[in-house]
């Protein structure tokens, strides 16, 4: 098959634009629209992108009306994880109510974590959820592995503050400043 | 037990489902936004009184040393404070630059350092003399060292040939000019043709094939926009009988039809834009800044250049921007002259510095037009600056001339 040979020619220009000037002032009369527009810059520390819903930031772990842990240490998360990120030691629980098991140690690489969430799917008590949080940064490896007393604490320290609309209580304010 | 801690799920939800969406800018309040916009206008006020201030003092130099003998010492004390002036502005400028390029692409440009950003230029500065100042093992090195130099000195020079503000009511003097020569014209046309040299010996001295085709470009394309620039300005010369810039610029006073002020720039229409065409050629700016061209030339003439170096290669461009403004402002723009406003009637303490205002506020919207353009436009083919330069822009000047020519003579 011979290879199609397509000709193109270039428009014919009018005087106008033959001139050059006329289409200058019209990019110049765009460029000025754009120079007073509002400009789209997120300025980063003061201002955030706010993140979709659903997004897989840093976990948390939560607590029932009590305070207590939620979580019942079934080791379904564990079981689930792709990534073998979360380690769990189970114990008789202590709290005098329908549960058997608490966790005495529960601890999650968060770098080993791909954030896919398989957890939180997995999780019958809707003990572990993922959060919007995703400025992990630390100075040290060993940092990122977090035990259960900071993913419990995850909401209080990062999510109220910065990314819920909602005012946190007096009390984690306090906590929070002092 | 408190337990508000705890974040139900209907509160985390956000009232409407979006997918991702960059938010935007969330708007400043009315009274933040008029806030700012007066606190940027006293620091801009304040820039502009130091400049004025400045250029204002040089009668009383004049004045205090100059009948002292010490005319050497006068002239040396007034070039400091136009050096002084020259510096900021050209600093100043790229920051200008840098915001204004921002805000046409709807982002915000550098406004960190300092008071909105005010201090940017100081951080550049210091960046730059850090900066290690790499010489490569092949390059011809006295004329690598000097090319930068011999950029940045022309540019330099020609302040001293261009009259800032209105001559002296009484006595006629023109004090606010370093040089007060009747050909200024000439000299500024001969030393700013000089710059071609720095970047033609830089771009050959590098020993790089990118800054030897950026030297090449910049000498055939100065060299073609030298004619249709110095041709443009012969209809000026012509009409206004005289090679000295001041007289220039007071023949430009008066008013048409009791309106419109008889600037040049309304009988010489086709030599300003002939002019303003060039002058952008002649600096290098992006319509026709094909010697850096970095897409296709890496960096041109400055690809092996370093800290300040590399700093008065790219000073040196906006000093020839600010020369070309002023110039387009002394020769087209009135200068000094505020319409409807007669500065020599005015006590020489008022109207003096109301000139020099003038005259620099007409130079930073000529310094914003160059901005600006070089923003919107895209980079013109080699052989369409040429054709340009020669097809359209020499005989466009050549028939002012002529036809400037006919109508002083016929009046």
């Amino acid at each position: 098959m011979a290879i199609g040979v397509k000709k193109l020619t270039n428009p014919k220009m009018n005087f106008l634009e033959k001139l050059y000037l006329w289409p200058i002032f019209k990019g110049l009369w765009v460029t000025l629209r754009y120079f007073f527009a509002r400009k789209i810059t997120v300025q980063y520390p003061e201002e955030r992108v706010p993140v979709r819903w659903g997004y897989r930031g840093l976990h948390r772990l939560n607590k029932d009306y009590r305070g207590n842990v939620k979580c019942v240490a079934c080791f379904m998360c564990a079981t689930a994880c792709p990534s073998e990120c979360i380690e769990i030691e189970a114990g008789a629980a202590p709290f005098g109510d329908y549960r058997e098991k608490y966790p005495v140690k529960f601890q999650i690489d968060e770098l080993e974590c791909i954030f896919c969430g398989m957890c939180e799917e997995a999780c019958p008590e809707a003990a572990i959820q993922l959060t919007p949080v995703y400025e992990l940064s630390e100075h040290k490896r060993a940092s990122f592995i977090l035990q259960k007393e900071d993913l419990l604490s995850v909401h209080e320290y990062w999510i109220l503050p910065r990314y819920s609309k909602v005012r946190p209580p007096r009390r984690t304010m306090e906590r929070l400043e002092g | 037990m408190e337990t508000a801690d705890v974040v139900s799920e209907a509160e985390m939800k956000p009232t409407e489902r979006k997918l991702w969406v960059w938010q935007q800018r969330p708007a400043k309040s009315a009274r933040r936004r008029i806030v700012d916009l007066i606190k940027r206008l006293i620091i801009l006020g304040i820039g502009f009184g130091i400049f004025v201030g400045c250029i204002a003092v040089f009668p009383f130099v004049d004045s205090l040393l100059g009948e002292l003998l010490w005319g050497l010492v006068a002239a040396s004390v007034k070039a400091a404070l136009l050096l002084l002036v020259v510096f900021t502005a050209v600093a100043y400028l790229t920051l200008a630059e840098r915001r204004f390029a921002g805000m046409i692409q709807r982002r915000l440009g550098p406004n960190r350092v300092g008071w909105f950003g005010f201090l940017q230029p100081v951080a550049d500065g210091i960046k730059f003399f850090f900066k290690e100042d790499l010489v490569q093992d092949n390059v011809h090195k006295p004329l690598f060292v000097l090319a930068p130099a011999i950029i940045f000195i022309p540019a330099l020079a020609v302040f001293s040939v261009i009259p800032f503000g209105p001559p002296d009511a009484g006595t006629g003097m023109q004090h606010y000019q370093l040089a007060s020569v009747n050909i200024g014209i000439l000299l500024i046309f001969a030393l700013s043709s000089l710059g071609v040299y720095g970047i033609a010996l830089g771009g050959w001295a590098s020993f790089s094939k990118w800054s030897l085709f950026g030297g090449l470009r910049a000498g055939a394309q100065m060299i073609s926009y030298e004619i249709a620039l110095g041709m443009s300005v012969i209809g000026v010369l012509i009409y206004s009988g005289s090679f000295d810039l001041t007289r220039i610029v007071e023949a430009q006073g008066g008013s048409y039809l009791g309106f419109l002020p008889a600037w040049n720039v309304l009988p010489q229409m086709a030599g300003f834009v002939v002019f303003l065409v060039a002058a952008f050629a002649e600096t290098n700016r992006l319509p026709f800044d094909l010697p850096e061209a970095e897409q296709e030339l890496v960096g041109g003439y400055h690809t092996e250049y370093s800290s300040m170096k590399f700093a008065l290669f790219y000073l040196g461009e906006y000093a020839n921007m600010v020369v070309a403004s002023a110039l387009v402002t002394l020769l087209f723009l009135g200068g000094w002259l505020v319409p409807g406003l007669d500065l020599g009637a005015l006590p020489p303490l008022l109207g003096a510095p109301i000139g020099i205002f003038a005259f620099m506020l007409k130079m930073f919207i000529l310094l914003f037009l160059f901005i600006w353009v070089r923003w919107t436009l895209p980079r013109f083919r080699y052989d369409q600056l040429m054709a340009l330069g020669w097809k359209i822009l020499l005989p466009t000047a050549l028939g002012n001339v002529i036809l400037t020519a006919i109508f002083v003579a016929l009046l």
